[in-house]
């Protein structure tokens, strides 16, 4: 736990890095490698105008170039979106990393992004689609169960993937499973999205906020928690302003989110220092503490640890995803496939 | 605890691997594999973690098998016996560079070099480019690399590789007649590419490991069991079309890549040959290394 607390502090103090030694150096690539924060700190040691040592120069100068690849397909994805559904007469809400990336924001400095996330009305999901099919989109997952799973209950289609590109979309109508026991206001999500050309729009600061608080705090394990926590630190401190803090209350209140932005704040003050409005972020409670050991829980060499903290944790993202007499009948169907996959390999 | 595990440091070329596992004796067979190569890193600082361990503490005694856990994130890879894991490191190793090494242009490729000039063979799986690579290695050419060929896009030079040649099936006795028994490694069978045994290089190619050299010629094999040599000049398109094909970095690199390759095929022509044996193709690569190199 202590290993990955000192790449948190390299990441929230930069001119810590001047003193950092070789073996410091190889613990801090290779922890920001698992997190997938490698690109973020190549960044950092950039901005801080530090000088690593030069196999560490080399590595992360290495690294640089899959992040810069990755944001390069990810632009060239997002214009095919535009160019496909760009002019169907609905909203296109371009999520996540892509999001970042076109808008400029800084958690897209040095960061990999991967699927293309879009955000489209309800609605609007079938012609969506059926555009997408038309044009080299197919699903990725054969299985039935799941596909049919995905239709009913997740806020997302079944992943696309492109039968050329290889590329993946994932088509969202909303930011968190309809199983979920929030019910955040898509329409609302939607309707306040700024333009960003081409038919695409992003999120409205508070929303975008709220979504990786979101799908980070409530929609998941928090495997890769560190990254996502990184994204909502900078996003926070970007748009921190006076007049910002009243609109974020008032969009966590509408999604439902108020809790689940309150932790986001404490954890994210504890972890990197960022700057918050205190009346927002409520009081600590003993899951804060079993947080912050799950997004620090790796030893030296990468390798996870705190195996009951990730079970537990793991525990929680399904009890918050679904209810639980759903959550037994899909586990038992899950159970029933992998033993009838077993069985035939 | 995982700071417990058994480690060995090994220098290839430019990279520098960490070895790690909590099984003792995959690591000594490494240590075997391994023992002529530097047991160092540049500045102390690794350029790829590999580790080698079970699944499940229970899986360490039950059905015994073993995973991976790489530095970079690596595509699934089914589970392998236990008695594979210096299979499994190895095939780490691989993945790291093909996975997340972008400073190189990673070609699908073996390598050898003679007169100060490098010849690059590649091909499909199978046509024959890893076994004529180690057979040269040992008749006179220093050896690059069976497997993976590092282009260097700031200079346009090879950049050595020299690995232990992984052998399969029929080439395991080809070179048992030309290197020392005690270069080989142990033998697997049953693998999901039949019988493998590694190789490990010359001394020689390992001593001068750090020595790029440019292309003088590149050369595609197809080995067809029993027919004759055959040899034909191809275009700077075909070549460029078959080498950009075959690297698995390329299009990640981007514009770079583009220039480099297109480099490479500008300066070293290209040949495809066909051979029904290694003697066949030795001589075949000599009478075009008589003309280009």
């Amino acid at each position: 736990m202590a290993e990955l607390a000192r790449l948190v502090e390299h990441l929230r103090e930069p001119a810590r890095l001047a003193a950092a030694d070789a073996p410091t150096w190889a613990t801090l690539i290779r922890l920001a490698r698992k997190e997938a924060l490698i690109g973020q700190l190549a960044t950092i040691v950039g901005d801080a105008g530090v000088s690593p040592p030069p196999r560490a120069r080399l590595i992360l100068d290495d690294a640089m170039i899959g992040v810069e690849a990755s944001q390069r397909a990810a632009r060239w994805e997002a214009r095919e979106a535009a160019r496909l559904l760009g002019g169907r007469g609905y909203p296109v809400v371009l999520m996540k990393g892509t999001a970042y990336v076109v808008a400029g924001l800084p958690p897209a400095q040095g960061r990999t992004v991967g699927d293309l996330d879009i955000l489209v009305p309800r609605a609007a999901l079938g012609d969506a689609e059926a555009v997408l099919r038309a044009n080299g989109w197919e699903p990725l997952k054969e299985d039935s169960y799941d596909d049919a799973y995905y239709r009913e209950w997740m806020h997302e289609l079944p992943p696309l993937a492109h039968g050329e590109r290889g590329s993946v979309i994932d088509v969202h109508h909303t930011i968190l499973p309809l199983t979920a026991r929030l019910r955040p206001d898509a329409d609302a999500l939607i309707a306040a999205a700024v333009p960003v050309g081409g038919g695409l729009s992003v999120m409205s600061p508070p929303d975008m906020l709220l979504h990786s608080i979101a799908h980070l705090f409530y929609d998941g394990d928090f495997e890769g928690g560190l990254r996502n926590l990184w994204d909502i630190h900078r996003l926070t401190t970007h748009f921190a302003a006076p007049d910002f803090w009243p609109a974020l209350r008032e969009r966590a209140r509408l999604h439902q989110l108020a809790a689940p932005l309150a932790r986001a704040l404490r954890t994210t003050r504890n972890l990197f220092g960022t700057e918050i409005d205190p009346a927002l972020a409520g009081s600590a409670t003993p899951l804060d503490a079993l947080i912050r050991r799950r997004l620090l829980a790796r030893d030296r060499h990468g390798m996870p640890t705190a195996p009951l903290t990730r079970q537990a944790l793991y525990v929680r993202s399904h009890w918050l995803r679904m209810p639980p007499a759903m959550l037994a009948r899909h586990l038992f169907t899950k159970w029933r496939m992998r033993r009838a996959a077993e069985a035939q390999g | 605890m995982s700071a417990d595990w058994a480690s060995q440091t090994v220098r290839v070329g430019p990279f520098a691997f960490e070895l790690r596992s909590p099984l003792p004796e995959v690591i000594a067979a490494a240590r075997r594999l391994y023992r002529d190569y530097p047991a160092d890193a540049a500045d102390g600082i690794a350029d790829y973690c590999v580790a080698v361990l079970p699944p499940s503490a229970m899986r360490r005694w039950i059905r015994p098998n073993l995973v991976l856990a790489c530095d970079v994130e690596v595509p699934f890879m089914a589970p392998v016996p236990r008695a594979h894991g210096l299979l499994a490191l190895e095939m780490g190793m691989n993945l790291q560079l093909a996975a997340g090494m972008h400073r190189f242009v990673l070609i699908h490729a073996g390598a050898v070099a003679r007169d100060g000039g490098a010849l690059v063979m590649t091909g499909e799986s199978g046509a024959g480019k890893s076994t004529l690579a180690a057979m040269l290695g040992h008749r006179g050419w220093r050896f690059l690399g069976d497997e993976f060929a590092l282009l260097d896009p700031a200079d346009g030079r090879f950049q050595p590789f020299p690995r232990p040649i992984s052998l399969k099936n029929a080439s395991i006795d080809l070179l048992r007649d030309v290197a020392p028994a005690d270069r080989f490694g142990p033998r697997f069978d049953g693998t999901i590419k039949g019988s493998v045994q590694h190789l490990a290089p010359p001394v020689d190619a390992i001593a001068a490991m750090d020595a790029a050299v440019p292309a003088r010629l590149i050369v595609m094999p197809s080995f067809v069991a029993g027919s004759e040599p055959t040899i034909r000049r191809i275009s700077r398109a075909e070549s460029f079309f078959h080498l950009s094909q075959a690297s698995t970095n390329y299009r990640l690199i981007g514009e770079r890549a583009f220039a480099a390759v297109w480099q490479l095929v500008e300066t070293a022509p290209a040949y495809e040959i066909g051979y029904g044996s290694t003697a066949d193709a030795e001589a075949l690569i000599d009478e075009l290394w008589r003309t280009h190199g």
